[in-house]
């Protein structure tokens, strides 16, 4: 019985079909079970695991790795906040304060309706817009206290959710199709272009 | 005066609104390179981006024409495009994948054919959702195109393309730690020698890594020819490079402009390009090449954008970032604050880097928040010699990944630079600034 969703569990045979080993769909799959679940849970781990042909151990230790990856429940909303040099410049740590203050939550926590989760991130990379907020991985560009207490308030009645989708940086992002070009010929056309080219060097001479 | 008036290579699309959709971008020359790129024999190809002489655009700024070159003997298993921009303050790798995504995949097909190399990886960047998308849809917009998949475009030549999202992990943007992430591990660096990429790479097969920018510059060389691109520039810094300028600027943003042509004064206060410091206050400092880099004072400001120009005065050009750091701005804090991040990123795996990061980022806490002693300069520059031993540039390594070696850039140009900074903070007992 899958844990995942017929419709995550789906995509997540598309994405390890793209590969050369299973295990390399390990970082787009636990993209996928946080999206169904919100955050990694132990049956999405162990889904993840089997579809990648490793041990739920193993897969826990990769995810601990990323920052991407929750591994206890976090709000519907993760608010991001850079703090980073050119937003530390353009007064990150005053914004965060604000965040934190508006939220009514600690950096690092989850507001008490589960709807919020407050982080202090590195770098963003959009530095032109500090200091730089993300909600949910979506650049959402509220660099005043103002703007940011108006974005807050349209997330709670849900006015966002076509903009900030609910975890899932893949929400979005489904390739058409497989792979196209079948191993042989992969093998048929390296063998045929190093001749060739083989052939051309020889001649040059 | 800021020389303005090179083509732009990367960056022609941006004015356009749907810069980043299949229509505009056939409507502006879009494929041209790479069909005209599949009438050329590998060889030519990989020759005119040799020609060109581009720099690799990632950080280290090795030549791509010879990255290719050292691998025309043996043929190549698998080309990675690395798109986990995470060096602080850099953002032009994500102006490139939100606003023109079909000229990075058009780049990657260009660099796969000159390799023979069929299958291809863009690593991108957890964070880039929307860049993810848009860089997905250019990938199957262009196998419904016939410019991926079987044969492309009724050539002999055959590729796939996969995107790959990465988690939040700046060790990632490390190559061999990339191809870790993309074999589904933790981004841990492999040692080298024997992890060579080139030698030893994805699932242990010679494999090509090449940065976002580095690719999306080879249709214009394909269409133009590398000696056009050569002619840009000025030594071995040739063609137009984008700087993500940030800040304490009137107007932070990515800019591309020839190499060399332009000086960071140029840069910070042209009109057209960063405007001027914030309230016309004076420049205290500036961080070159992402917060790797040891820093520059206002009196390098007449330094040429080019990377020996600015290795010769002891930094680097590395991710073509500018961080403009004003007369108002806490040096200790900002130091403090790049050691957070270095001991935060910290993969953990050498002593030096992980236990040396968290030891200098303490010691700097406590001279920023009040508690610092006078003989804490001392501490860090012990301990920064210790994680690159002799403080010198480029680095001594110390640790598997120059990451170790990039700690104390930071920490080290704030004390040499700016003493009495210090010594202030030690006597106040805490930041003066605040």
């Amino acid at each position: 019985m899958s844990h995942f969703h017929p419709e995550i569990r789906q995509r997540a045979e598309e994405l390890v079909a793209l590969y050369p080993r299973a295990r390399s769909a390990m970082l787009p799959l636990l993209h996928l079970a946080q999206e169904q679940d919100g955050y990694l849970s132990e049956a999405g781990i162990d889904e993840v695991a089997a579809l990648t042909g490793t041990t739920s151990a193993d897969v826990r230790g990769t995810a601990a790795f990323y920052d991407m990856f929750h591994l206890e429940p976090v709000g519907k909303y993760v608010v991001g906040v850079c703090t980073n040099i050119a937003c530390l410049l353009a007064g990150g740590e005053e914004f965060l304060e604000h965040a934190s203050q508006k939220l009514g939550c600690a950096v690092g926590s989850t507001t008490s309706d589960g709807l919020f989760t407050l982080e202090e991130t590195e770098c963003l990379a959009d530095c032109d817009k500090a200091p730089c907020v993300q909600v949910n991985h979506r650049y959402v560009r509220t660099t005043t206290p103002a703007t940011f207490d108006a974005l807050v308030d349209e997330l709670r009645d849900g006015k966002l959710d076509n903009d900030v989708p609910a975890h899932g940086t893949l929400i979005r992002v489904r390739r058409s199709g497989g792979l196209r070009v079948p191993r042989q010929e992969i093998v048929d056309q390296r063998a045929l272009s190093t001749a060739a080219r083989a052939q051309r060097a020889e001649e040059a001479k | 005066m800021a020389v303005l008036d090179s083509p732009r290579i990367v960056s022609s699309r941006s004015q356009y609104a749907d810069s980043y959709t299949l229509s505009r971008y056939l409507a502006t020359g879009g494929y041209v390179a790479l069909r005209k790129a599949l009438t050329m024999f590998p060889e030519q190809v990989a020759a005119e981006v040799d020609a060109a002489s581009l720099l690799g655009r990632g950080g280290a700024g090795f030549p791509a024409g010879r990255k290719w070159s050292m691998l025309r003997k043996s043929p190549v298993s698998y080309l990675v495009v690395n798109g986990d921009e995470s060096e602080p303050a850099t953002f032009k790798d994500h102006f490139l994948v939100e606003r023109d995504p079909h000229q990075l995949v058009e780049g990657v097909i260009i660099a796969a054919y000159a390799l023979q190399v069929s299958q291809a990886f863009i690593y991108l960047r957890g964070e880039f959702a929307l860049g993810l998308e848009r860089v997905q849809q250019a990938v199957n917009d262009a196998y419904a195109e016939g410019a991926l998949g079987s044969k492309i475009f009724g050539s002999d030549f055959s590729i796939d393309l996969v995107v790959h999202p990465g988690a939040g992990a700046y060790i990632c943007g490390e190559e061999t730690a990339l191809i870790e992430g993309l074999e589904g591990k933790r981004g841990f660096p492999r040692i080298k020698p024997p992890f060579f990429p080139a030698v030893t790479g994805l699932y242990g097969e010679p494999t090509v890594v090449n940065n976002v920018e580095t690719m999306s510059n080879l249709p214009w060389i394909v269409n133009n020819g590398g000696a056009a691109f050569a002619a840009l520039g000025a030594g071995r810094s040739t063609g137009t490079r984008l700087f993500a300028l940030a800040g304490r600027v009137n107007n932070p943003g990515v800019y591309e402009i020839e190499m060399v042509k332009n000086t960071f004064r140029d840069l910070i206060y042209d009109p057209q390009l960063g405007g001027g410091v914030f309230e016309d206050r004076a420049v205290k400092a500036i961080i070159p090449g992402g917060v790797s880099a040891p820093w520059f004072g206002p009196e390098l400001l007449d330094l040429p954008l080019g990377q020996d120009e600015v290795g010769e005065k002891g930094s680097m050009l590395g991710s073509g970032s500018v961080v403009v750091l004003d007369e108002t701005t806490c040096v200790v804090r900002a130091a403090w604050r790049i050691t957070k991040f270095f001991s935060r990123e910290s993969c953990g795996q050498c002593t030096p880097c992980r236990e040396g990061s968290g030891w200098i980022e303490r010691a700097m806490y406590r001279l920023e928040h009040g508690g610092g002693r006078m003989e804490d300069m001392d501490l860090l520059l012990d301990l920064c010699d210790n994680i690159a031993p002799g403080l010198s540039w480029p680095p001594q390594q110390t640790t598997i990944c120059v990451l170790g070696s990039s700690i104390p850039s930071s920490v080290h140009s704030a004390i040499k630079m700016f003493p009495d900074d210090f010594k202030a903070h030690v006597l106040h007992g805490g930041c003066p600034h605040d």
